[in-house]
């Protein structure tokens, strides 16, 4: 009992070093973010880069290229950004497989990235953080403030955190942004998908308060807090400027929720106000789940709470083919990412070089945007839409016979 | 002689509800309309308290109706007051949302070539329509999901029976239990405890995200599903999308005794008012329900066969589903085939 006092005593003082840091209101931390022009350079410019993808896609002319391999301890060297040091977490089943596809990539790119690889093992629960998530992994995250995560199985057991809401806690992931567009050469029933779905992570459906008030009758608590909602709804539309997108939508249920989704949409309101350049719209949102239906093309920005966000970024993964090939990045205080695959280990073809890495590289192309890395970010784009589309080298999932192998070497010619 | 309560409701609810009256008329259906006309919103744009009494004493008697959707406003000061739609389902515990999307022939989907043919059965009382919410403090706001294991048992006992009658074969529970253990987890519970009485019908269980990204890539596996509350209104909105909308998908409130029919996506529509472009024939499907469930299938069976040779042909199709008829040209089409 006296450890585990020692040891929440030791937590408490942590979280207020912590809050200390974090302790101006957003608008306060947005200003300081664009002061460490961290915030500032996240275009994830997925729109503009898809423009030129089939017509563009071609390798970069000899010259540069064999000043970018010979660069490649590009800290010397002016004119390109120094190098930086990412934490990788790859993860479980195919996680490894692709990472390593991932890493080949980038080494070609000539992205000037180091990784810190941390890998984690359902059978050690760390004590400090309580989970499988282990305390050196999240001190790198912490130091580095970007990382990028493959598929993790999470084991079903008692007494510890789930992996995603440790990290989730830890490094205050406020915000998950999935852009869903659809792929040139892989063909669904929605070939006009051009959105990006940001959601809020911490609070609303899922905080986790539940009770039985007397046998048989359950409550759930779903939380609504201003801060919140304000982070997220900033996020959103500073997002949507620097991406050039025109219209942000705020997805919500506030005629039946008309208190907690009212706050939602309130402060959405008041932040659209100071972006009047970029259009503002609220659905409902099952109306709006009709119309992604039935005609996504006319959205854009969607930003919305908790559970509406979950059921909406999996409809447009769906819409656009699955999560197989949908990316995601994790927005935190500070101005810390996290990109991560979404998709599931896939034990039945862990190690048989069949995986289709398109998720984890959308995603550490999102990453290399954030932290201001887009030519690289754009270079890996084109090449990747452009292997899709020409179809010859296609992993099982996408209707092909080619190995993992195969995709990323074809994908490597391509730049 | 029936009589019939008919609430017009707001937004494209007076024009559709006028269609089906004049279809009953022509039909020669024994069917007398005793009409209300509330609406969800006062005079000056504040929500409504309540329904008057005499509508619901009239549904009391009548015990089935055909109502559009009252319109619920979002006014500024986050009043308590509940919508009306909401506040009549629990005064009349009509505990059972029933939606059937399918895809009519002739109405142009993204997934026309699947035959889709869903059966939502969506639970309408509780969830997250509670309605109790309040502030903590200012800035915080809570609101309460109340799953009860009654409710819970009610709504798998009418799907599972509803799925028997029928011969469908599959009843798929929809649920976020990962997430909201207890709530959602006592009615996965209720589910796999009512499963085990119906061995005929094969039960399977999906999380409300994958549900969502499954039925928008694989539509047909899908057959009856179950659902609570919110995830419902979702999950029926996405089938009324693949269907072809709002337009064309009937539902059904259903309760002990009592039955009111609507629209299967209750969208009040109040940017179609006075345009002449709704579609009625969600409302007109839903009237064909109706007479199916007062016992007189004929006219039912009339009134569907109608609509289905008339929205073959695309120059009867309103804007909804692509096409350029407005509501009265569709009408007078319908009227003369009948």
């Amino acid at each position: 009992r006296e450890r585990e006092r020692e040891r929440r005593r030791r937590r408490r003082r942590e979280k207020e070093v912590w809050r200390r840091r974090m302790r101006f209101s957003s608008l306060n931390v947005l200003l300081s973010h664009l002061a460490k022009s961290s915030f500032r350079s996240s275009p994830h410019l997925v729109g503009g880069a898809r423009a030129a993808v089939a017509a563009t896609a071609k390798p970069p002319p000899q010259e540069q290229r064999t000043s970018r391999f010979s660069s490649r301890s590009s800290s010397s060297s002016a004119g390109s950004p120094p190098s930086r040091v990412a934490t990788f977490l790859p993860g479980d089943g195919i996680g490894p497989e692709i990472a390593k596809a991932v890493r080949q990539i980038f080494e070609v790119a000539g992205v000037p990235i180091v990784w810190e690889d941390h890998y984690f093992s359902p059978d050690f629960i760390d004590p400090s953080t309580q989970s499988m998530v282990t305390r050196t992994a999240l001190d790198s995250l912490l130091k580095n403030q970007v990382g990028l995560k493959g598929p993790m199985a999470t084991p079903i057991g008692k007494g510890h955190r789930s992996l995603n809401l440790t990290l989730r806690k830890e490094l205050s992931l406020y915000a998950n942004i999935r852009p869903c567009f659809s792929i040139p050469g892989y063909e669904t029933k929605y070939n006009d998908v051009n959105l990006v779905t940001i959601r809020e992570n911490t609070e609303g459906e899922y905080s986790g308060l539940e009770h039985e008030v007397v046998p048989g009758v359950v409550e759930s608590l779903k939380v609504i807090t201003e801060k919140a909602s304000m982070r997220v709804a900033e996020y959103a539309f500073f997002y949507a400027k620097a991406n050039n997108r025109s219209k942000v939508t705020a997805v919500h249920k506030a005629n039946i929720m008309k208190k907690a989704d009212g706050l939602f949409l309130s402060c959405c309101r008041k932040v659209a106000d100071k972006y009047p350049e970029i259009k503002y719209e609220e659905k409902i949102i099952d109306n709006c789940c009709m119309q992604l239906v039935k005609d996504p093309s006319h959205f854009d920005v969607l930003v919305m709470p908790n559970l509406y966000g979950d059921i909406v970024s999996d409809l447009c993964a769906g819409l656009v083919g699955g999560l197989g090939l949908t990316p995601s990045l994790n927005v935190g205080d500070g101005g810390i990412a996290l990109a991560e695959a979404v998709h599931g280990t896939a034990p039945d073809i862990a190690g048989k070089d069949l995986a289709n890495p398109t998720a984890l590289l959308l995603s550490s192309v999102m990453m290399l945007r954030h932290i201001e890395m887009g030519s690289y970010a754009d270079k890996i784009e084109s090449a990747l839409l452009a292997t899709i589309a020409e179809g010859k080298f296609l992993t099982g999932d996408l209707g092909g016979k080619a190995t993992t192998t195969d995709f990323t070497n074809a994908l490597c010619s391509k730049m | 002689m029936k009589t019939v309560t008919l609430i017009p409701g707001d937004g494209i609810g007076p024009e559709v509800v006028k269609c089906v009256e004049r279809v009953v008329e022509t039909l020669k259906a024994p069917i007398k309309f005793e009409k209300f006309e509330v609406s969800g919103a006062n005079p000056d744009g504040t929500p409504r308290e309540s329904l008057p009494d005499e509508v619901i004493e009239s549904l009391r008697r009548n015990k089935v109706c055909i109502k559009g959707t009252l319109w619920a406003p979002l006014y500024k000061e986050n009043t308590n007051t509940q919508s009306l739609n909401v506040m009549l389902r629990k005064k009349l515990d009509l505990y059972v949302n029933l939606v059937h999307a399918y895809n009519i022939p002739g109405v142009k989907t993204r997934h026309e070539d699947g035959r889709i043919d869903i059966r939502i059965v969506r639970e309408n009382t509780e969830g997250e329509y509670s309605g109790l919410e309040h502030e903590v403090v200012p800035g915080v706001v809570e609101s309460l999901k109340i799953i009860t294991e009654r409710n819970s048992r009610r709504i798998a006992e009418y799907a599972f029976e509803y799925a028997t009658m029928n011969n469908r074969r599959k009843v798929t529970a929809v649920h976020k239990a990962n997430i909201m253990k207890l709530g959602d987890g006592q009615f996965l519970s209720v589910c796999r405890e009512t499963a085990k009485r119906y061995p005929n019908i094969e039960f399977e269980e999906m999380i409300v995200d994958a549900t969502c990204m499954k039925l928008v890539s694989n539509p047909e596996h899908f057959d009856v599903m179950v659902t609570p509350n919110l995830y419902g209104n979702i999950v029926c909105n996405v089938a009324a999308g693949l269907a072809g909308g709002a337009g064309v998908v009937p539902g059904v409130n259903v309760g002990e005794d009592i039955a009111i029919f609507e629209q299967g996506a209750r969208h009040v529509g109040r940017d179609l008012i006075g345009l002449d472009l709704a579609n009625p024939t969600a409302m007109l499907l839903s009237t064909a329900m109706m007479f199916r469930h007062l016992q007189i299938p004929m006219f039912a069976d009339r009134l569907e066969a109608a609509i289905i040779t008339l929205l073959a042909k695309p120059q009867n199709h309103t804007p909804d589903i692509g096409g350029k008829a407005s509501t009265s040209s569709f009408m007078t089409a319908l009227l003369e085939k009948l």
